[in-house]
């Protein structure tokens, strides 16, 4: 994908997102957009048909949506059911409904260690292919988090390719004012993963480069990609604010944000 | 029943090598041949019973059955969720394994006992709880788990063998055969053997009639259950587990869906801690009215 593909992918996509969560009157808007650049670059340069993903944060579930729309797997018209009564697209990924969501995942800690599952099944299988799991802030602050990040450095599953979309801010108030940061380096260092940390998660190539990097590295540990972010990239009264994880916009708020992701990102 | 269930297990992933066990750190002294036998598909996931069923169901995503091993209580109220959300909502064949279930665990004390497992995960979807009563029954339990290959919990305890005069032929079987019955007696696990003891102790033997229910939420309260109790129309439910969210309750709510009347119905159940004293299984059994003799006044004032 070239800059101008990317930059055209990044802005359709987070129109959509837009629309979707203002048609519905809904929120968790900003830890969308935080990972809106890490899921494309994910779907559209990293991920082969062998590969899996599953989204740990599964509050960011209207960004999976939006990029299972743009590879086919969610129609138009089954997006527009989204957090509407009869949906199988409710704010938080349901169980068994598409191929490319394996499971339902809202409750934070579980998406880690289901994608360390995977991986060491693989590796017994003997197949060769990679797990990727996006994490949020607040699914390292979860106990199941540490457990499975032992589990993976002991069994080398370096099938494993962990993304940490580090926006600093929690549901309730910034990462550091809750218990700390659950997300730093050093500590998954420590603990036996190879961890690249870039500046800026929303742009492309410096994700995909981290990526590429973890990939071929010839060693047995277990992956990470600390990405550190911006909540609500792209709109500017909701970047690096703790009430845009949840609150929905209304009609001035949605014309601004629209106008503003058409200027940023305009090719 | 470990040892038993340790030969099962090995015969299982001898069959089928998609089979995998992961332990949260328990087995000693009874899973060491497993774990040679099976290799590098024995896991010891370590103290860590919540990680370790969300690694077990992304093992069964990719086309593996698991086994989850620990202590009962760990194994099921630490990781509840996991359970839920992961195994449960996704239907995936993963087998959580726990042992010492009820007061199993005696004087180790309430941390170690599970007399509340059952009502948590029966109610789960696609779950099948399964109680062998005898070590005869951890065979055919095992066998019908991974044939299901759907979630499944199984409980384990002590391992004595049937001494009733029929062997279960299933999961909700007649272990007696009387010509005149007196009282239909439902019973699930271990404590079973309470129960062939009281019957012994008042030689009531020819005037009881014993269900053995070794799989909740059973499917439906079979013909010969119905008929039991038609001509007894007295009911007593013995389970090493508290009322709520157990067999009676089952068993009350479908003999009132289906408007059938009875002139007697009582549960033992485990009462869990009344005098917050601890002391072995028969002990905590005794304390809750589970034991021998109390079975036996039960029905000795019943069958007069």
């Amino acid at each position: 994908m070239n800059s101008l593909n990317s930059k055209h992918l990044q802005k359709k996509l987070r129109l959509q997102l837009l629309g979707l969560y203002y048609n519905v009157n809904a929120g968790h808007i900003g830890c969308s957009l935080s990972c809106m650049d890490v899921l494309i670059s994910i779907f559209f340069c990293q991920k082969t048909k062998e590969d899996t993903f599953l989204l740990s944060k599964g509050h960011a579930a209207a960004a999976l949506y939006c990029c299972l729309n743009e590879i086919g797997e969610i129609s138009d018209d089954e997006l527009k059911t989204f957090y509407k009564d009869g949906t199988k697209l409710p704010a938080h990924p349901a169980p068994n409904a598409f191929k490319s969501i394996p499971f339902a995942t809202g409750s934070l800690g579980h998406g880690f260690p289901l994608a360390t599952g995977i991986a060491k099944a693989k590796k017994l299988n003997s197949e060769n292919s990679f797990v990727y799991v996006l994490m949020s802030d607040g699914d390292t602050n979860e106990g199941t988090t540490w457990e499975t990040a032992h589990f993976a450095a002991k069994h080398e599953l370096n099938n494993l390719i962990v993304i940490i979309d580090k926006n600093k801010i929690q549901g309730f108030d910034r990462s550091l004012n809750v218990i700390g940061d659950t997300a730093k380096n050093e500590m998954w260092a420590a603990l036996g993963f190879e961890v690249i940390e870039i500046d800026n998660g929303h742009y492309l190539q410096e994700i995909n480069s981290a990526l590429e990097a973890l990939k071929k590295s010839d060693n047995n540990k277990p992956k990470l990609l600390i990405a550190n972010t911006t909540k609500g990239k792209g709109v500017s009264y909701m970047e690096n604010t703790v009430e845009w994880h949840y609150w929905p916009m209304n009609k001035d708020q949605y014309v601004q944000a629209i106008k503003e992701i058409n200027e940023k990102y305009n090719a | 029943m470990r040892r038993i269930f340790a030969e099962e297990i090995r015969q299982i992933a001898t069959q089928d090598k998609k089979t995998i066990f992961l332990t949260g750190d328990l087995g000693f002294n009874a899973l060491e041949e497993l774990a040679q036998a099976m290799g590098e598909r024995f896991i010891n996931a370590g103290v860590a019973e919540q990680s370790m069923v969300s690694i077990a169901a992304g093992m069964a995503y990719q086309g593996l059955q698991v086994f989850c091993y620990s202590i009962a209580p760990f194994v099921t109220y630490r990781c509840l969720e996991q359970i839920r959300n992961d195994v449960c909502f996704h239907n995936l064949p993963v087998y959580i394994i726990g042992n010492g279930g009820g007061y199993g665990y005696g004087i180790m004390g309430s941390s170690h006992h599970a007399i509340e497992d059952i009502a948590i995960l029966s109610g789960l979807p696609n779950i099948h709880c399964y109680v062998p009563s005898f070590k005869e029954d951890v065979g055919s339990c095992l066998k019908n788990i991974v044939a299901e290959r759907k979630p499944a919990y199984l409980r384990l305890g002590l391992a004595r063998s049937n001494n009733f005069p029929k062997a279960s032929d299933g999961f909700f079987t007649k272990l007696t055969d009387c010509p005149k019955p007196e009282i239909t007696v439902a019973v699930s696990g271990p404590v079973a053997y309470n129960l062939s003891e009281a019957l012994q102790s008042s030689g009531l033997q020819e005037k009881v009639d014993v269900f053995n229910i070794m799989k909740i939420p059973y499917f439906e309260l079979t013909r010969e259950f119905l008929n039991s109790v038609g001509s007894t129309k007295k009911i007593l439910v013995i389970e090493e587990h508290i009322s709520i969210g157990g067999i009676g309750q089952q068993i009350a709510h479908d003999l009132l869906s289906e408007n059938i009347k009875i002139d007697f119905f009582k549960t033992l159940y485990a009462k869990g801690y009344p005098d917050s004293e601890y002391g072995s299984q028969q002990f905590h059994l005794k304390q809750s009215g589970l034991d021998t003799d109390n079975i036996a006044d039960i029905l000795t004032q019943q069958c007069k």
